[in-house]
């Protein structure tokens, strides 16, 4: 530890709260875009969502400051106590919860509304860095790891209670971090493997699928013809992988299909692929009545008629037809990219995309440096959940992904998300900022 | 540090990147190959508005508007902003009930959302709109909306000028109409169809951005790739407005037809296709009503008979036999005939009007009293003329003076679906008589009546030829384009046609033989003081056929004439139908007109003829009954045609099913 410790100005990671710097204001700028009309007198209207944003960003960049104020230590030693309550105020949610769209995930205090999903997920960031931490958890262990992934999961189910799929999945996230900290590889090829299985499964005919899934099996056989020759194991291993690939591919995907999933939801994963809903699918074709452009397939098409139609340069900033007049639904919250690609093309696409990349491999390098685990947990954390909110809302604006209600960090509108990301950020800031002098 | 150690950073990282730029390569393709979305974008948010200019006006000679527009209104409604509303009270001002109220929004309503304004009810009355605008703050919810619509002032001269109404189908798929769209206005007929080019302007074309409620908003790109409208351009006519209606009012209650022309110019002053409609009828929103209940008209109003009828002309064509006669050389002015009150000389005695011997004992008195002995024969004499080989070489010769003079043929008047009249050539007698044929069978073709038939146009032409002593412009109405007297469209009509040579003496002979019509002759009562007339009149025998019988019906009242004879300036043919002498009807309107034209006004002493011309009812009872067995036949030739269609396709849809059966048959037995 050297003897003179700057100031804590001096030692704050400058890079990291410039890049959130410009994020809000492209954000603010955005947002703006949507909402201003040209028949506006002012161009500030203080009723406006944009007008609303900016004070949020004021709150947060106060909150900010009261977290650069906080002593490091504080974060670590109430990460548990945070979890606890978080947990506790989620399940009240389900119960208390105001209504919105069919989700019971708000609370609501006077005119103020805020989710605590969006909040739990830094208390759950701190508590995993924490449990992970913590010198008696051996994360090489089984039953370790099963806790982690309980405690990452734990909020996720409430959410699900609370039927806000799209901020439960998020919470998926934190097996990137788990991962990094000793989850075996396998975890993650596995999980490649299952998307890989699920796609094939939807996208291709489940004929075909099983004479490609066996053709690939021989294939395999006949690479490995030795090893099978000589030995059992590998042949009641690969037969077995073969097996279990059919009978998901030509049982468990259908059976969930016909029997597990809603219909708004199928009708989501397929208006993803690009594909129509099969018809031993389509619940609602049983019932005679013709086929009805299903609400996400039409915010989809408006996203994608505003993104594409943007081109290389953009329309101009306040000349995007789309964004001007309303087309895209949603567009200040989920779909708030689109106004970005319209108004400033792909050049403005791929400006934004750089700021966050850049964002998060920052993060990702600040968490290297850190001699704290509790700090580069933290920050993996940290960078994970903007990295699944980043891939799955633009992915969700340009088809690759389903539509499920996830903000764009720092650009959508809304309170609690811009609230919940800054003081991620901030207390990342904070506690790196402490780096050379703890050892935990 | 133990992170240099651990490479799962760095497989995190190439996630982190990997994943990103998937989304950048799909980006990529979507901004920058895939276009539809461009098109796609510009479908939903840009609205082409298609700015309607005014449409040309048309001036009479005098600078008086014959026909403008004029703004109507159309009531809009957009439900959801309904507000506070007061059924009852909007109904008692629009002259509505209740159950036809809601009858007319329910029919909004399902044709529409709520939020898109719609038509509630179109054009307007002058009424409902001052009692809407009275009323307008407490219907929220509706508003009237500008549109424009023709107005016919002093509603004359509705067959010349015509109507608009929306294209049609078969319309748009011809060339004419290239650039028009569903639900756009072009001139239907008259001169609103002849000028239709000029007279549209050019629509102009503004974009404008909307929103998804498909309400409009701003100019898209701020008017960078708007086009202008262009107004149409005005017509300025040669008809005189107040000589036009004082026409119309002569021939009111009679079948026949007016046309008067300058004979310097070829423009026409009058064209009076009698009974009249009022041309207002023909706009708005009663229009095709109206139209249905105009078509239905016995009279057929809508039928221009100036240019489309062909009336056997009667004497009236006996001073151009004449003149066809002195030109050739057949007789000379001082021929005469002994005529005794019929003519002999073919079988068949041909009836004359006089009987006192010496009344064609030259052309001027044969001509003065009318004598069809005299023409009949001089009109031999001219096909028989020692000077062409035979018979048919001097009927041929007779035509192509006749055609020179417009006659048989369309004239090239600015108004469109002219007539071409009856103009009888050898191969018409050819045909009729099988080649065996002379100047005894035709000899009724040199006193007007036979094959030949001429539209009031082609007689009035040939008063302005006469006239002029040998050349005639194309007649027409339109003496400028939007001020412009050498428009390409104008350009035959400023070409001086010339009549083959006909010698100057041959017309002073004719000219003043007419002259002493008016002084002398059949037609005394069509004299004006002051003005040297020249004239003729005609009695033209006619027939129809009803129910497949010919039966001879009551004689046109025709006239021509043309006045002063030293600087002519008004050449007029007048048609009455089935009214009797030409004296009686035809030559004291034409008189009038003269006189009403040269002098401005008409004397007083004569104020007695015009109130007996205002008054006359010449319609005849038999009008309708031929009328109507007219349509009946074409009804039933109509259900005929459709039957025998229906029994061919019938028939071949048989004759393949019997095909059909032979073959199965063919195949059953190589079995």
């Amino acid at each position: 530890m050297s003897p003179v410790r700057k100031s804590l100005f001096y030692r704050i990671d400058g890079v990291m709260i410039m890049l959130y710097v410009i994020l809000v204001i492209i954000g603010l700028l955005a947002v703006f875009s949507v909402e201003h009309r040209s028949t506006d007198l002012t161009i500030f209207i203080a009723n406006k969502n944009y007008s609303k944003q900016v004070i949020w960003f004021g709150y947060s960049l106060f909150l900010g400051f009261l977290i650069l104020l906080t002593d490091s230590k504080f974060f670590a030693s109430t990460a548990f106590l945070g979890y606890t309550v978080g947990v506790v105020v989620l399940i009240l949610t389900i119960f208390i919860g105001v209504d919105v769209k069919g989700s019971h995930s708000w609370l609501g205090v006077g005119s103020f509304r805020f989710q605590p999903g969006e909040v739990c997920k830094i208390f759950t960031s701190l508590a995993l860095a924490k449990f992970l931490s913590l010198p008696e958890t051996n994360f090489k262990t089984l039953r370790h790891r099963l806790l982690g992934v309980a405690l990452a999961m734990g909020p996720a189910v409430i959410i699900l209670l609370q039927n806000e799929t799209g901020l439960a999945l998020v919470y998926f996230c934190f097996l990137l971090v788990m991962y990094r900290e000793g989850l075996p590889n396998a975890v993650l090829v596995l999980g490649f493997s299952l998307i890989a299985l699920v796609l094939g499964t939807l996208l291709v005919d489940r004929k075909v699928f099983f004479i490609i899934l066996t053709v690939l099996a021989l294939i395999t056989a006949y690479l490995m013809r030795s090893a099978l020759r000589r030995r059992m194991e590998p042949r009641i291993i690969l037969i077995s992988i073969w097996a279990v690939c059919i009978l998901f591919s030509q049982l468990a995907v259908p059976m969930v299909f016909k029997h597990g999933l809603k219909q708004h939801q199928i009708d989501r994963i397929y208006s993803m692929l690009g594909k129509e809903v099969p018809i031993e699918y389509n619940k609602n074709a049983e019932e005679g009545d013709e086929k009805k452009v299903n609400a996400s397939e039409y915010n989809v098409l408006q996203s994608k008629i505003a993104i594409g139609s943007g081109g290389f340069t953009g329309k101009g900033f306040l000349n995007g037809t789309s964004t001007k007049n309303q087309f895209v639904p949603e567009q200040n919250t989920d779909f708030i990219f689109t106004a970005v690609a319209e108004q400033f093309g792909f050049l403005g696409s791929f400006f934004l995309i750089g700021i966050y990349v850049s964002l998060m491999l920052r993060i990702i390098f600040v968490a290297e440096r850190q001699r704290s685990a509790f700090t580069r947990i933290y920050a993996y954390c940290v960078a994970s959940i903007l990295f699944f909110h980043f891939a799955i809302n633009i992915s969700m604006t340009i088809g690759l992904a389903p539509v499920i209600g996830i903000t764009l960090p720092f650009l959508s509108y809304g309170g609690s998300s811009l609230l919940s990301f800054s003081i991620l950020i901030f207390i990342l800031v904070r506690l790196d900022a402490d780096r050379q002098a703890m050892i935990r | 540090m133990s992170s240099a150690a651990n490479p799962r950073q760095y497989i995190i990282q190439i996630i982190f990147l990997g994943v990103a730029s998937v989304i950048l390569l799909r980006l990529f393709f979507l901004q920058n190959f895939e276009s539809k979305y461009k098109v796609m974008a510009n479908d939903i948010a840009i609205y082409k508005k298609v700015v309607y200019p005014p449409r040309g006006v048309i001036y009479d000679r005098k600078g008086k508007v014959m026909l403008s527009n004029t703004t109507i209104y159309d009531l809009m409604v957009t439900p959801r902003n309904m507000k506070n509303f007061d059924t009852a009270q909007f109904c008692v001002a629009m002259g509505l009930d209740l159950p036809g109220f809601l009858k007319i929004m329910k029919g909004v309503q399902t044709r529409n959302i709520d939020v898109r304004q719609s038509t509630f009810m179109e054009q307007l009355s002058p009424e409902q709109t001052a009692r809407f605008q009275e009323n307008a703050f407490s219907f929220q919810g509706f508003e009237l909306v500008e549109r424009n619509i023709r107005e016919y002032k002093n509603a004359t001269a509705g067959i010349v000028l015509g109507y608009i109404g929306e294209v049609s189908l078969d319309m748009l798929k011809k060339d004419r109409y290239a650039s028009y769209r569903q639900g756009d206005y072009t001139g239907l007929s008259g001169l609103e169809l002849q000028y239709e080019e000029a007279l549209r302007g050019q629509r102009g074309v503004h974009f404008m951005e909307r929103d998804k409620f498909n309400r409009p908003k701003d100019p898209y790109r701020n008017g960078a790739l708007d086009t202008m409208e262009i107004s149409g351009k005005s017509l300025e006519l040669y008809m005189d407005a107040d000589l036009q209606s004082y026409a119309e009012k002569l021939m009111q209650n009679k079948v026949g037809s007016v046309v008067a022309i300058d004979p310097q110019t070829g423009g026409i002053l009058t064209m009076v296709s009698s009974p009249c409609y009022d041309p207002n009828l023909l706009r708005g929103r009663d229009r095709a009503k109206n139209y249905g209940a105009l078509y239905r008209e016995a009279t057929r109003p809508l039928f221009n008979r100036a240019t489309q009828a062909a009336y056997p002309p009667g004497s009236t064509i006996k001073p151009m036999t004449g003149l066809v006669a002195l030109s050739v050389g057949a007789i000379t002015p001082s021929f005469g005939l002994g005529c005794f009150g019929s003519y002999n000389y073919c079988g068949r005695p041909i009836a004359c009007e006089h009987h006192d011997a010496g009344h064609a004992a030259n052309f001027r008195l044969a001509l003065a009293h009318s004598c069809n002995s005299y023409f009949s024969h001089i009109f031999r004499m001219t096909i028989d003329y020692k000077g062409f080989p035979n018979v048919k070489v001097g009927l041929q010769k007779w035509h192509d003076y006749f055609s020179a003079c417009g006659f048989g043929r369309q004239s090239g008047i600015d108004l469109p679906f002219e007539g071409k009249g009856l103009l009888p050539d050898t191969t018409t007698y050819n045909k009729m008589y099988r080649g065996v044929w002379n100047s005894c069978t035709v000899v009724f073709v040199g006193m007007g009546q036979g094959e030949l038939a001429l539209t009031p146009l082609q007689m009035a032409n040939s008063m302005a030829i006469i006239a002029n002593k040998g050349f005639y412009y194309i007649p027409h109405f339109v003496k400028s384009i939007g001020k412009n007297e050498n428009d390409p469209q104008l350009k035959k009509y400023r070409e001086r046609k010339t009549v083959l040579n006909i010698p100057d003496s041959s017309f002073s002979v004719v000219q003043q033989a007419m002259q002493d019509v008016v002084e002398s002759g059949t037609a005394i009562g069509a004299k004006v003081d002051g003005v040297t007339v020249c004239a003729k009149t005609g009695t033209a025998e006619n027939k129809a056929i009803v129910n497949g019988a010919v039966i001879k019906m009551a004689n046109h009242s025709m006239f021509v004439a043309f006045a002063p004879r030293e600087h002519p300036r008004i050449a007029i043919a007048v048609a009455v139908e089935n009214s009797g002498f030409g004296a009686t009807w035809a030559a004291p309107i034409a008189s009038l007109l003269i006189e009403k034209y040269l002098k401005d006004s008409v004397t007083y002493k004569r104020k007695a003829v015009e109130e007996k011309m205002f008054n006359a009812k010449l319609i005849n009872k038999y009008v309708y009954t031929i009328d109507s067995a007219i349509r009946l036949r074409d009804a039933n030739n109509y259900a005929a045609r459709v039957e025998r269609k229906r029994a061919a396709e019938s028939m071949k849809r048989a004759q393949d099913s019997l095909m059909f059966v032979r073959w199965m048959e063919r195949r059953g037995r190589k079995k």
